[in-house]
């Protein structure tokens, strides 16, 4: 479904991103981990088509990336300035789809579910700042679900919000994913939330970037905050992906 | 009560202090403020309403629609373009440093001494602050808003004029007392209307009680539209106050 092949992304005479090949099928959900400044963001705005890349492809469903793909949502890390301030919480959620010549009826429907499956039906009318960080984010996933991409790129949507309601927000994306399928690329800087939502993890050294290792997370499907982390193999694999990372600072 | 005071107790200790001197010094000049107020009453609830107050608006209203339009217009596709502002934006503070009633003179010979000519002076003067904030407006949009509007195919005018307006709002502040400033003043050249010119009659009549009843009108006058912009921004910014709150 989606293919990144040989990427590679310099700024000015700064290599950020080295050469980056990994791929992902039709409806997997696979969390890229890295450390900070690595270039996530980087790799995410190629792949949405808001960068070029210096080298290498991107290509969604066969067909190369060279601007946004129609059938793409990306949820922002910075859910605060990713939100139109001047509209309501249903009017942000909306706009994209009316923009896009949605019918009135289905654009509707599709408006109050998203907004429903993230629980916010209760608040349409609200304005993004009268919201906590994690309710802004909610919003931007609806935004997000209601578009009905064919794939949906997170970079580090949780990163700014606390531990109680990243917990919150990361079975919300499980729920999401399983209901729908959508074809998910989670980024994040922490190994815990990719070794917990990811189907396969794809781990990143620090830049100039190389992917370390593509690497298969073979946990119960069904995950479970208390559950899931207290597993011994949640706990090897973690281990793993840390001592992945540690190693290849110490090469350097 | 306290409150009412709060608002009122100034202004009544200034009349309270006018119409002390005015009446221990005994100046011509300064008439006492009963005499003002009467002068007030006599000279504009009456034809010099609408044959000076009136037409004075009109041409601040004229002068500040037009300079907006033009401002506006402009510094959209100024901001947006970072090689079109590389080359603007110096021409454009040169221009904003000239002290517009030094262009009075100059539209003069060249507009004539009508109507067109005051307005002229009103945009020459209020185009510059809404041109470069709608510029520096427009440039400094959130780069994560327009992320959001490729990457969802949002059309940009959604973001724009929006994302800009409090650095809009900002400029047409300014141009609002440039505007009242410059609408004085090109009526104080070669005019047979309007407030600027009525004062100045007075004054060369020596009805000072009238001279001053006009100052009292002028300044009424921008403080009610400075109100009433405070009104608008508050409403069409009120995102953007909440946001700070
Ligand atoms: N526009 C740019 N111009 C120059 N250098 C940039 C630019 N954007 C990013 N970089 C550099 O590229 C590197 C990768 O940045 P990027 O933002 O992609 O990292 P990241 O992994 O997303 O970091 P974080 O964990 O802080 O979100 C950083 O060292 C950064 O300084
Ligand atoms: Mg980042």
């Amino acid at each position: 479904m989606l293919e990144v092949t040989g990427l590679r992304k310099v700024y000015g005479s700064r290599e950020a991103v080295r050469d980056l090949t990994f791929s992902i099928d039709r409806g997997e959900l696979v969390c890229v981990v890295g450390p900070s400044g690595c270039g996530k963001t980087t790799l995410l705005r190629c792949i949405a088509g808001l960068l070029p890349a210096t080298a290498g492809t991107v290509s969604v469903a066969g067909v190369p990336v060279t601007g946004p793909p129609p059938d793409m949502a990306v949820v922002f890390q910075e859910y605060g300035r990713s939100l139109f301030p001047w509209m309501t919480v249903r009017q942000n959620v909306e706009l994209p789809l009316k923009e896009r010549k949605v019918a009135k009826e289905r654009r509707e429907r599709l408006v109050s579910e998203s907004l429903a499956a993230v629980g916010l039906a209760d608040v349409p009318g609200a304005y993004p700042w009268q919201l906590s960080g994690g309710m802004q984010q909610r919003v931007a996933i609806a935004r997000a679900i209601a578009y009905e991409p064919r794939v949906l790129l997170m970079d580090e949507p949780f990163a700014a919000v606390d531990a109680q309601t990243r917990a919150e927000l990361e079975d919300l994306i499980l729920a999401l994913w399983q209901r729908l399928g959508t074809t998910t690329l989670f980024v994040t800087h922490d190994i815990d939330e990719a070794v917990y939502l990811g189907q396969r993890v794809v781990v990143l050294s620090s830049s100039p970037t190389v992917v370390l290792e593509d690497l298969k997370i073979d946990l119960p499907a069904e995950r479970d905050q208390l559950a899931t982390r207290a597993l011994p193999r949640f706990a090897d694999l973690r281990g793993h992906v840390y001592a992945q990372i540690q190693k290849a600072k110490g090469v350097r | 009560m306290k409150a009412i005071l709060r608002v009122l107790g100034l202004p009544a200790l200034l009349v309270l202090a006018w119409w002390a001197y005015s009446a221990s010094a005994d100046n011509f000049y300064v008439p006492d403020p009963g005499r003002v107020a009467a002068a007030f009453a006599e000279t504009w609830f009456g034809e010099r309403l609408l044959d000076d107050a009136l037409p004075s608006l009109g041409r601040l209203l004229a002068g500040y629609v037009v300079a907006t339009a033009v401002g506006v217009g402009l510094g959209v596709p100024i901001g947006l373009s970072a090689r079109l502002r590389a080359t603007a934006e110096p021409v454009l503070e040169f221009f904003r440093a000239i002290p517009p009633p030094v262009l009075v003179p100059l539209i003069m010979l060249l507009a004539g001494i009508d109507d067109t000519m005051k307005v002229l002076v009103i945009v020459s003067g209020c185009v510059w602050p809404i041109l470069l904030n709608t510029v520096e407006g427009v440039r400094a949009l959130d780069g994560v808003l327009a992320d959001t509007c490729r990457m969802y195919g949002i059309s940009r005018r959604h973001l724009i004029l929006r994302g800009a307006s409090p650095q809009i709002m900002a400029g047409l502040r300014q141009a609002l007392s440039v505007g009242i400033i410059l609408m004085v003043i090109s009526e104080m050249f070669a005019s047979s209307s309007g407030l600027g010119f009525t004062i100045v009659l007075f004054q060369r009549g020596f009805q000072i009680a009238e001279m001053w009843s006009g100052i009292l009108l002028l300044g009424l006058l921008g403080f009610a539209l400075s109100t009433a912009f405070r009104w608008c921004e508050r409403r069409i910014l009120f995102w953007h106050w909440s946001n700070r709150a």
